[in-house]
């Protein structure tokens, strides 16, 4: 019953929370050291080459030497218009004075689409949650779960875990969103700031694989206790087999010629 | 396999070495036998699975209750046994294509799940403020139609839950006008596909204005008697009153939303909180109440539904005073190239449309082919969109690589976050109250496990 599901949180990698969480805070200071005053590097997701279709076949077209590089949104400058300032402001002003300090908290904040997006250092995940909750002027009371995206591109930083809060008091909302790398993906809990996190926590290990270190039971929620892999990283097939129809063979899904 | 044994039966607890907790096996008869049973072999508490497969759990629930005698000690919630990976198979058809699979999440609440995702889109895309008026009045109406239809089989299912069999044909008796609308507008009665990003796949047909006007006053009369069966009635409160207790308190830590959280006081509505498809323009109320119980929960389901169907009345209105017009982007790199009509399989052909791309226009021919197969490009980037599902706050992630498919669709869904609350409303109930304080939580599976 729920003893089993617990026990079965793949045990290997609990004990080396322990041992990594160190080195993992080390690891994540050393690239926040601040740049000098200059852009930040745009996080590139994906390179893409050609136009589209399949490789293998002669190039027709003339676009097949075209190399694009896919950037996300890079960090804005301020000001970022309507209450995103003070909201940051706030922000950085309880960090410096309680916790680990704006700079070393935060990678980069990002507005786009009206949307405020944070990105936190994983080490500092739960203090900066906690004071988006507790302070009056922010009190993000009401957390919207987490979602995970694999960018296996991005090389270093491939597993971002995304948390939407709400501030019902304010009637606002933002985004927070941690990278980690896929060789060591831990992220420490949100459970404790957000218990509404621990099945959404769940849910984004048991398709991502991302850890988050001191969960209360962090076991596959969907998909069964024993399942391989985790099944939304993009290097995990959709599978499916060819369909039959009227004489042609449809090939399933994911084999299908895409348009990149 | 040795025969069955006739009656109710409960095994000797063992010892299960590797949790080194006594488990027992029941099975057969009435809970109350079981229980004399367990009880007369001499150890008291027990572990239920009730579900995946149980009438009263809502669909493939499994839920894992510990007991000591009648009253429940802990109880754990099981999920997954409707995962379909919807999420995933979105990463690999078009954006438009996208629709058909996310409608098929909460089967009860398709037209939320459909506008929370078209909203993504278009906002990604930066066209939100190009979608025509008349489009978005059109979503508001099937959502609030809609959320009429999935509060009545809340309604419905709770009540035979109970036993009451009568509310529950009433209630899906007063659900099919609101199907017979929707076959009439989107072609299907669920698993719509109807609302697209841009627009709606196509304007309403002649007549259903009248069919809603008409059918309005029937849903009321249906949703009356719903009324006098329950909220009176003492035997059905008897069972709902002070039986699943959330405090605000709970409901905010657990990220509870929806009717469970107005229960306990707080107006908290998105279509309020922040607006979307102009709901800042209808003239509607968000019901609470402060008794934070299974029975307010019914009160309020059965008072949103009137509230919806005051916002049918404006779109109703709105939609006959505007007259007809474009039900989609004129950007034709977004809409779907045809107005398709409706056959006997929900959707038909565009016999005007095929005669143009086949025999006049070759440019014509190659647009439709290039939107239908290969798509429309959304900018690089990951927005949010919240729309107010009849369960709670249905949040959709989208995520762009700039290529003609969703990178990464999630959608938080109110039922999956909710059923969290199953321990607390449970534990230190009674077994019996299991079943009220679930179906008042009323999760959807399909939703759940998407």
């Amino acid at each position: 019953m729920s003893e089993d599901k617990r026990v079965d949180a793949s045990p290997v990698e609990k004990d080396s929370v322990t041992n990594t969480s160190t080195e993992l805070a080390q690891q994540q200071q050393a690239p926040q050291a601040p740049e000098p005053a200059g852009r930040q590097p745009l996080d590139v997701i994906d390179v893409r080459t050609g136009m589209f279709g399949p490789a293998d076949s002669g190039d027709t077209s003339g676009y097949g030497g075209l190399v694009r590089e896919i950037t996300m949104p890079g960090p804005s400058e301020r000001p970022y218009g309507g209450w995103f300032d003070e909201a940051v402001d706030v922000l950085a002003e309880v960090l410096d004075e309680q916790g680990p300090g704006f700079a070393s908290a935060i990678e980069k904040v990002v507005v786009d689409r009206d949307e405020l997006t944070i990105y936190v250092v994983a080490a500092h995940l739960v203090q900066v949650t906690r004071v988006l909750r507790d302070d009056q002027d922010l009190r993000f009371e009401l957390s919207m779960g987490v979602s995970g995206v694999h960018y296996p591109h991005e090389t270093g930083r491939e597993l971002h875990a995304v948390y939407h809060l709400v501030s019902v008091t304010h009637s606002r909302r933002l985004r927070l969103e941690v990278a980690v790398p896929d060789a060591d993906p831990h992220i420490p809990s949100t459970v404790s700031v957000y218990p509404t996190n621990d099945w959404h926590e769940r849910e984004t290990w048991d398709f991502f694989g991302i850890v988050f270190d001191g969960h209360p039971a962090l076991a596959r929620i969907e998909m069964p206790d024993d399942w391989p892999g985790h099944p939304q990283r993009k290097d995990y097939p959709l599978g499916g087999i060819p369909v039959e129809y009227k004489g042609a063979t449809v090939p399933p899904p994911d084999q299908r010629r895409a348009y990149n | 396999m040795a025969a069955p044994q006739a009656g109710p039966r409960a095994t000797r607890g063992f010892r299960d070495d590797t949790t080194g907790a006594r488990t027992f096996e029941a099975s057969g008869g009435d809970w109350s036998d079981i229980a004399e049973e367990a009880a007369r072999l001499g150890e008291e508490r027990i572990v239920v699975n009730m579900g995946p497969q149980h009438p009263s759990t809502h669909g493939v629930l499994r839920l894992m209750l510990e007991i000591d005698g009648e009253t429940v000690t802990e109880a754990r919630a099981g999920i997954g046994y409707l995962h379909t990976g919807i999420e995933k198979n979105m990463e690999f058809r078009t954006w438009t294509q996208g629709v058909t699979f996310c409608t098929r999440m909460d089967y009860l609440a398709p037209l939320f799940q459909e506008t929370a995702y078209c909203l993504g889109v278009e906002k990604l895309l930066g066209i939100t403020d190009d979608v025509p008026e008349r489009a978005t009045v059109i979503r508001v109406l099937m959502m609030e139609l809609n959320r009429v239809s999935s509060h009545l089989v809340a309604l419905a299912t709770g009540g035979n839950e109970l036993g009451a069999t009568t509310i529950m044909i009433l209630g899906f008796t007063a659900r099919e006008e609101i199907l017979k609308i929707f076959e009439l507008i989107t072609g299907l009665r669920m698993n719509h596909a109807y609302v697209r990003p841009g627009g709606v796949a196509q304007d309403i047909p002649p007549g259903a204005l009248d069919t809603i006007r008409e059918a309005l006053p029937l849903i009321k009369h249906y949703l009356r008697q719903l009324e006098d069966l329950m909220l009176a009635n003492p035997i059905f409160k008897g069972r709902l009153v002070d039986v699943g207790h959330l405090s605000l308190a709970a409901c905010m830590a657990l990220g509870i939303t929806g009717p469970v959280l107005r229960s306990t006081g707080l107006p908290y509505d998105v279509r309020k909180a922040t607006p979307y498809c102009g709901y800042e323009t209808y003239d509607f109320d968000v019901p609470t109440s402060t008794d934070a119980d299974s029975f307010s929960r019914v009160i309020l389901r059965i008072e949103e539904c009137y509230q919806s169907m005051r916002i049918v009345e404006q779109c109703v209105e709105r939609l006959q005073a505007m007259g007809p017009g474009p039900v989609m982007v004129a950007d034709k790199k977004v809409a779907w190239p045809a107005q398709l009509a409706i056959g006997s399989d929900g959707m038909g052909n565009s016999l005007d449309h095929i005669r143009e791309i086949m025999g006049t226009s070759m440019e014509a021919l190659i647009h439709h082919f290039k939107l239908v197969t290969e798509g429309f490009r959304v900018p690089v980037g990951q927005v949010y969109q919240s729309v107010e599902a009849p369960r709670g706050e249905l949040l959709v992630h989208l995520v762009s690589d700039g290529g003609t498919r969703p990178y990464r669709a999630h959608f938080r869904d109110p039922s999956f976050n909710n059923l969290q609350a199953v321990s607390m409303m449970c534990e230190g109930g009674q077994v019996a109250d299991v079943v009220v304080a679930v179906a008042s939580l009323d999760p959807v599976l399909g939703g759940v496990d998407r």
